[in-house]
C-alpha cells in the first residue's frame, strides 16, 4: 500500500519545480525550525555568549567598559596566575585530587561490575546493587553533612571508634588536618558513587554472548580464567571510553563538593583552581573577576587539548575503534 | 588442541561435571565474591543506619558518642526541632516549586530539541547536533556565565534556577537516541503522507510513544533540582528564595570548619544542635530515599539508552 502511494512523490510535478534546494527544503521543514528555535537561542544565550564573554581574561575588564570596550592587556592576567606563590600549590592540589580520585574512582566500579557480574545468586545481586546505588542519590549537601557526621571526634563514628580501639580522650579532628582532606575526598567519593558506576560495565557485560562462556568452559577455563579473558574483554571499549571522558577532565576538580568540603585549616590541600576561580570571581573587583575568567580559561583549555590528546591516541592505538568522534 | 577435539566430539561427557558439582577453584571465587559484596553493602548501610540512629536518640547520648546502630535514650526532640525551623520549611516549599516548575519546563525544552534532532531528514540537523556538543567540553567558565546572567537581569531572580539549566546535553542525547531507534521512520513518512504535520505529529504519535524515556528523564531532571544548589550559591541573594540545599549548607557545614579544632568545649556547646543535625538530614533525604525503589529500574534503562551513543 505505502510503496504504491511513495511510488509517484519524487515524480509529482514539485520535483522540477525551478527554486534553490534549500530554501525548498527550508519551506519543508518549517515546523521543525520553528520548534529548535527556542533550544538554538538558548545555547547561543547561555552556552557560546559567556564564551564570547571570556575574552574579558585578556582585558582589563571594567563594568563601564564592558567586554568589549575594556582596554586590552593580552597575556597579563595569565602571567600574574603563573608567577603568583600560590600558583604550584593551587595546581598543584588539582592535579593530585584529580589524580587521586581517578585512580581510585575509575578501576573500583569495573573491579565491582566484574564480581557482581560472577555472582550466581540473582536475588542477593539485585540487592546488592539496590542498595549501592542509593547514596548516589544524595545530595552534594547532605553528602558532606554526613562525612562531617561521621568523622566528628565527639559525636561521629570515627570517635566512637578511635575509643574502641584503646584510643584516649579526644582524637584531633581529621577535618582540619590538611594531609587528611585528600582522602576524604576521594573516598567518600568512592562510598557515594562506586554503585551507581557499575551500571554501564553492567550492562555492556550483559551483552556477552553465553556461548564463549560455554566455550571457554568445555576448555576448562575457570570461572576467574573466564572473568580475566572473556568478560573483561568483552567491557574493555566501554572501559576505554570512559576512560577518555574521564581525561578530558584530568585538570578539574569538581567546584561543589571541595567547597563545601574546604575549611580554613584544610585550605592548604583543598584549595582547587574551581574554588579559587569562585573566590576571585564573586567575591572581587572587576579586574579579579577578569583574572578569575583567565584561571579558569586557562584551565579549560588544558582539559580540552587533554581530551584530544587521548581520543587521538586511543584512536590510533585502537585503529579507529575507541574514539569519540 | 587434543583436549579441545575430545570435548567437542563428546559434548555430552564435557558438560557433565558442570552439573555434578562445581570446581573448587570456582567454589573459592564464589564464595570470596559474596563476602566481598557483604562487606560493601556493611559500607555503604552503616552510616546511614548510624545518621537514622541518631536522629533518633537523645542530645546527650550523642554528644557524649554513645549512639551506633540502635537509637539511644529513645527521642523524637531532633525532628520536633527540625519541624520548628521555618527556615527548613520555607527552604522546602521553594524546592519542591524549583523542582516541580524546574522539570517540566526542562521536559519541554528538551523535547523541542530532540525531537527536530531525531528526525533523519531535517536541514539542521548537523548544524545544531555540533552546537550542542561543543559547549560539552569546552565552556566560558564560571565568571563569564555569572556576568551573562547579571547582564540579563537574572541575579537573584527565581527564573535563574530554571532557564540557565533548561536543557542538559546528555539528556537531549538520550531522548534523541530513544526518538530514533524506538519510533520507526516508516511512521513519519506514513504520517506525513496522510497531511499530517510534524508538530502534529510530535503531539500526536511521539509524545504517547515515549513515556518511558519522559520518565526516565523527568526523575534525572527532578532529582537534579532536588539536589542542586550551585546556581542558587551564585545568583541568589535573598534568604527567602533559597532552595533547600543552600539552607542546609548553612545550617549543616557552613563555617563550622572555622573552629573546626577548638575541640571538645566547643562540641559541648553545640550539642543542641547536633542532634537536629541528624533530624534534618533524614528529613530532607527521605523524600528521594522513597520514591528510588518506584524509580531504580528507570534509571538503569536511561544510563543504558545513553550509553547506545558514547
Amino acid at each position: 500500500m505505502t510503496q504504491v502511494v511513495k511510488q509517484p512523490v519524487p515524480v509529482t510535478p514539485e520535483a522540477p519545480r525551478l527554486g534553490n534546494p534549500t530554501i525548498r527544503r527550508f519551506k519543508r521543514d518549517w515546523q521543525l525550525h520553528l520548534l529548535a528555535l527556542i533550544p538554538v537561542a538558548w545555547i547561543l544565550i547561555f552556552a557560546y555568549k559567556p564564551m564570547y564573554g571570556a575574552q574579558i581574561a585578556f582585558r582589563y575588564y571594567t563594568i563601564k567598559g564592558g567586554i568589549w570596550n575594556s582596554e586590552w592587556v593580552g597575556l597579563r592576567w595569565f602571567m600574574r596566575f603563573l608567577e603568583m606563590p600560590q600558583f604550584w600549590e593551587i595546581v598543584g592540589n588539582t592535579f593530585f585530587l584529580s589524580l587521586y580520585s581517578m585512580c581510585i574512582n575509575f578501576p573500583f566500579p569495573i573491579f565491582m561490575a566484574l564480581l557482581l557480574n560472577v555472582m550466581r545468586n540473582q536475588f542477593f545481586k539485585k540487592t546488592v546493587q539496590t542498595i549501592s546505588y542509593i547514596p548516589h542519590f544524595i545530595s552534594t549537601v547532605v553528602m558532606v553533612a554526613i562525612l562531617n557526621q561521621v568523622v566528628n571526634p565527639i559525636t561521629g563514628l570515627y570517635g566512637y571508634f578511635y575509643e574502641l580501639f584503646g584510643g584516649i580522650g579526644v582524637p584531633r579532628d581529621i577535618r582540619g588536618i590538611p594531609e587528611a582532606f585528600p582522602h576524604l575526598y576521594v573516598w567518600s567519593a568512592v562510598w557515594q558513587n562506586m554503585g551507581w558506576n557499575t551500571i554501564i560495565y553492567l550492562a555492556s557485560l550483559s551483552s556477552v554472548s553465553n556461548e564463549l562462556h560455554e566455550a571457554a568452559e568445555i576448555d576448562g577455563a575457570s570461572r576467574w580464567k573466564r572473568v580475566i579473558h572473556v568478560d573483561l574483554p568483552a567491557i574493555l571499549p566501554t572501559v576505554a571510553i570512559m576512560l577518555i571522558m574521564r581525561m578530558g577532565n584530568l585538570l578539574s576538580v569538581g567546584f561543589e563538593k571541595t567547597f563545601l568540603m574546604q575549611n580554613s585549616l584544610n585550605l592548604k590541600t583543598s584549595e582547587v583552581i574551581s574554588t579559587y576561580v569562585y573566590k576571585k570571581g564573586l567575591g572581587g573587583t572587576s579586574a579579579d573577576q577578569a583574572y578569575g575568567t583567565a584561571v579558569d580559561l586557562l584551565n579549560n583549555i588544558i582539559n580540552c587539548a587533554m581530551l584530544l590528546l587521548v581520543n587521538w591516541i586511543s584512536k590510533k592505538a585502537s585503529q579507529d575503534e575507541v574514539s569519540l568522534f | 588442541m587434543k583436549k579441545n577435539a575430545t570435548a567437542t566430539a563428546t559434548p555430552a561427557a564435557a558438560l557433565q561435571p558442570k552439573k555434578v558439582g562445581v570446581p573448587l577453584e570456582d567454589k573459592i571465587l564464589y564464595t570470596t565474591v559474596n563476602v566481598v559484596m557483604i562487606l560493601w553493602l556493611i559500607i555503604v548501610l552503616f552510616p546511614v543506619i548510624f545518621i537514622v540512629a541518631s536522629s533518633f536518640s537523645s542530645s546527650t547520648a550523642i554528644s557524649t558518642g554513645r549512639v551506633l546502630l540502635w537509637p539511644v535514650e529513645f527521642s523524637t526532640a531532633a525532628y520536633k526541632a527540625v519541624f520548628q525551623y521555618k527556615m527548613v520549611w520555607n527552604g522546602f516549599a521553594n524546592t519542591i516549586f524549583y523542582t516541580v516548575v524546574g522539570t517540566i519546563i526542562n521536559l519541554i525544552g528538551t523535547t523541542l530539541c530532540a525531537y527536530p534532532l531525531s528526525r533523519r531528514t531535517y536541514q539542521g540537523r548537523a548544524f545544531v547536533t555540533t552546537l550542542f556538543i561543543i559547549p560539552m567540553f569546552i565552556g566560558g567558565g564560571m565568571i563569564p556565565a555569572y556576568l551573562n546572567v547579571r547582564e540579563l537581569g537574572l541575579l537573584d531572580n527565581r527564573l535563574v534556577l530554571f532557564i540557565p539549566g533548561l536543557i542538559s546535553t546528555s539528556n537531549m542525547i538520550i531522548m534523541r537516541t530513544f526518538f530514533t531507534s524506538s519510533i520507526p521512520a516508516d511512521l513519519q513518512e506514513a504520517a506525513s503522507l496522510d497531511g499530517c504535520s510534524d508538530i502534529r505529529y510530535l503531539l500526536q504519535i511521539v509524545l504517547p510513544l515515549s513515556k518511558a524515556v519522559m520518565s526516565v528523564l523527568l526523575l534525572y531532571y527532578a532529582v537534579g533540582h532536588w539536589n542542586a544548589y550551585y546556581n542558587a550559591l551564585l545568583y541568589l541573594r535573598t534568604a527567602s528564595k533559597y532552595p533547600l540545599q543552600l539552607i542546609l549548607r548553612t545550617v549543616l557545614i557552613s563555617y563550622e570548619g572555622q573552629d573546626v579544632n577548638a575541640g571538645g568545649a566547643q562540641a559541648m556547646k553545640e550539642q543542641a544542635g547536633e542532634a537536629m543535625k541528624y533530624g534534618l538530614i533524614v528529613v530532607t533525604t527521605v523524600p528521594i530515599l522513597l520514591v528510588y525503589p518506584f524509580i531504580q529500574k528507570y534509571f538503569e534503562k536511561g544510563v543504558m539508552i545513553g550509553s547506545l551513543k558514547g
